[in-house]
């Protein structure tokens, strides 16, 4: 099944200023959706039950607060998207899923994020088997600067994973990745040296082969071109077959592509001007794009306001 | 605005794209082209002729007796004398020097990057301290090490004396260079193995380490050349002049090159001046060929992300 209903070719470009950018045209119209929206048939959310849960999750960098009061939760085997304009803290929310703000100093969590119950930021948690179970694909294709074949295996290596044989691992998280065949007579060069989209392909599949229960995905297709893009997007839907997917995109059209269920972040400022992010709405993608509920999400999407 | 014509005419001199043609002269740009060159040519220009200065002086030295034949203070025996004991004395002291100071310098150094909080006063003073520590003059340190390591420790004016101070001498170094390698390591490696799971300490001995490498071996061998060249602290060290033996231990006594070098030049017969100029050549080209395999290392093992 194609999950394509419209070119990625006409995706308006995935950068900072991407909303204002949008085709002026939209703000005319009075349907709610914007041009190539649609969201496909097979992306109906399936009646599933939360492994994780946000409630109440503020971030703060030192005294300042980035996104307060984060409610959602995240449903099994489905992809749920984060969208929203620059500096609305849908990175910073992300990255408390598997506690990858610990890495910055002075982020401090407030709220509970919880995986199967299990408050992720209780004391006697191992941020170390936190990342094990929820993997993390970043913006930027990040591959080691190690063979193609040690990117993959590095992960269970380091996870200390019982492998009976690395290759099959290897080989089937590349499959899975779909990126096996492009590869599979190089796997000994190194990892730099393939395209920026097949880089991607090769961090999900490096994501994959330590078998996390959840992928987070921070923008993985910005720094990609539309054809690569389209794999990426392809390869999501394929894996949320077997994978819990959270992605935070700019695109709005890949959101409405690709998610069950998509969460509209926005960027408010309080009495003393500073910004800070806060969720507008979480709803099942078709109704957030065709029927949202609030008046910004409404805004946002239409292009009116960004 | 004028329209565009098919047919290609003598341009127009008031037209925009007359105004590309007329080159004019800018004289700043040229005089410090000219400034940039001058100096240039002044700091080669001295290193240039202090080479030749010494190559030409010590000409008649430059063959086997340099290494095979001992120093000797008699002038009647001055044909047949050699520099071997300062050439052995040397890579004694500088083999010590990098297995003393590069672990400790490389651990600091990840110490400092990876896992200090630098939030901490402690540990800015520290950073405060290795910044200063590098550009203490060298003759503190043959002082420092003349009143503790060879005095109270009891070391005596030894090879291993000599290693210490040096040590210590380019540890500095050592530290600021790792750092920077360390540093320039990207933040994006370090999350991804973090994403997978990986420890601390197996995100940096697997992938920052491996990485700065590089970054870490030029930076060393650099400031092992430096201390190959030190004579200030060994001299306040107990190196022996006109030794002839080479060392055969830790707690040797040993000497030099700089430091034959310097006796040699400090006696009035010219040919301890020839000599002083073979020795002179044959310390350059150690320096030489040790800066040489740290540019062969950067070039050969350069990442580019």
């Amino acid at each position: 099944m194609s999950i394509r209903d419209v070119s990625a070719a006409a995706s308006p470009p995935e950068n900072e200023s991407e909303v204002t950018t949008v085709n002026p045209d939209t703000t005319s119209r009075p349907a709610v959706n914007i041009a190539g929206v649609q969201p496909a048939a097979g992306h109906q959310p399936r009646p599933t039950t939360p492994v994780m849960e946000l409630s109440g999750v503020s971030v703060y960098y030192g005294a300042y607060e980035a996104v307060r009061g984060t409610s959602m939760p995240i449903q099994e085997k489905q992809i749920t998207a984060m969208i929203g304009p620059s500096g609305c803290g849908k990175s910073t929310i992300l990255r408390s899923l598997n506690r990858m703000n610990d890495l910055i100093p002075g982020a401090r969590v407030t709220g509970s994020v919880t995986y199967h119950g299990q408050d992720l930021y209780a004391k006697e948690v191992d941020p170390i088997e936190v990342r094990r179970r929820i993997g993390m694909v970043f913006q930027k294709p990040n591959p080691f600067p190690k063979s193609i074949y040690d990117n993959v295996a590095y992960g269970p290596r380091v996870t200390g994973m019982k492998v009976a044989n690395m290759d099959d691992l290897v080989e089937k998280a590349l499959r899975d990745a779909a990126l096996w065949d492009e590869v599979k007579d190089k796997l000994k060069t190194s990892g730099l040296s393939l395209s920026g989209g097949q880089q991607q392909r090769l961090c999900i599949a490096r994501t994959i082969a330590v078998k996390p229960e959840i992928i987070l995905m921070d923008e993985p297709c910005s720094a990609l071109d539309p054809i690569a893009t389209a794999k990426i997007e392809d390869l999501m839907f394929e894996l949320s077959n077997d994978y819990t997917i959270v992605i935070v995109t700019h695109n709005m059209q890949q959101a409405a592509r690709v998610s069950h269920y998509t969460s509209f972040f926005t960027a408010e400022v309080d009495e003393k001007q500073e910004r800070h992010g806060r969720l507008v709405e979480f709803s099942p993608t078709g109704k957030l794009f065709t029927n949202p509920t609030d008046k910004r999400t409404e805004d946002y999407i239409t292009g009116r306001f960004g | 605005m004028s329209t565009p014509t098919l047919t290609p005419t003598r341009p127009d001199p008031s037209a925009p794209g007359a105004a590309l043609t007329q080159r004019r002269s800018r004289p700043g740009e040229l005089a410090f082209r000219v400034a940039m060159q001058s100096c240039l040519a002044v700091a080669f220009g001295v290193l240039a002729s202090l080479l030749g200065w010494v190559l030409i002086k010590g000409w008649n030295r430059l063959d086997s007796r340099l290494w095979t034949e001992m120093p000797t203070g008699l002038t009647s025996r001055l044909d047949t004398a050699g520099v071997q004991s300062a050439l052995v004395g040397t890579v004694w002291i500088i083999s010590l020097v990098a297995v003393i100071c590069l672990p400790i310098g490389v651990l600091s150094a990840i110490y400092l990057e990876e896992y200090a909080n630098n939030t901490r006063w402690y540990n800015r003073l520290l950073e405060l301290n290795i910044q200063n520590l590098a550009g203490v003059p060298s003759i503190i340190f043959g002082i420092l090490g003349l009143g503790i390591i060879a005095r109270t420790l009891g070391l005596g004016f030894t090879v291993i004396t000599a290693a210490i101070v040096l040590s210590l001498l380019v540890l500095p170094v050592v530290i600021i260079a790792s750092r920077e390698a360390i540093r320039a390591v990207p933040q994006s490696i370090r999350q991804a193995s973090y994403a997978l799971g990986a420890t601390k300490w197996q995100t940096v001995s697997r992938q920052v380490l491996p990485s700065a490498v590089p970054g870490i071996a030029t930076g060393s061998i650099l400031a092992l050349s430096r201390a190959i060249g030190e004579a200030a602290p060994l001299l306040v060290l107990g190196a022996v002049t006109f030794i002839t033996f080479n060392p055969d231990g830790l707690d040797s006594a040993y000497t030099a090159l700089p430091i034959q070098i310097f006796t040699f030049i400090a006696r009035s017969q010219s040919e301890y001046t020839e000599l002083a100029a073979g020795a002179i050549v044959l310390l350059l080209t150690i320096v030489l060929a040790m800066n040489s395999i740290a540019i062969f290392v950067r070039n050969r093992f350069e990442k580019r992300w």
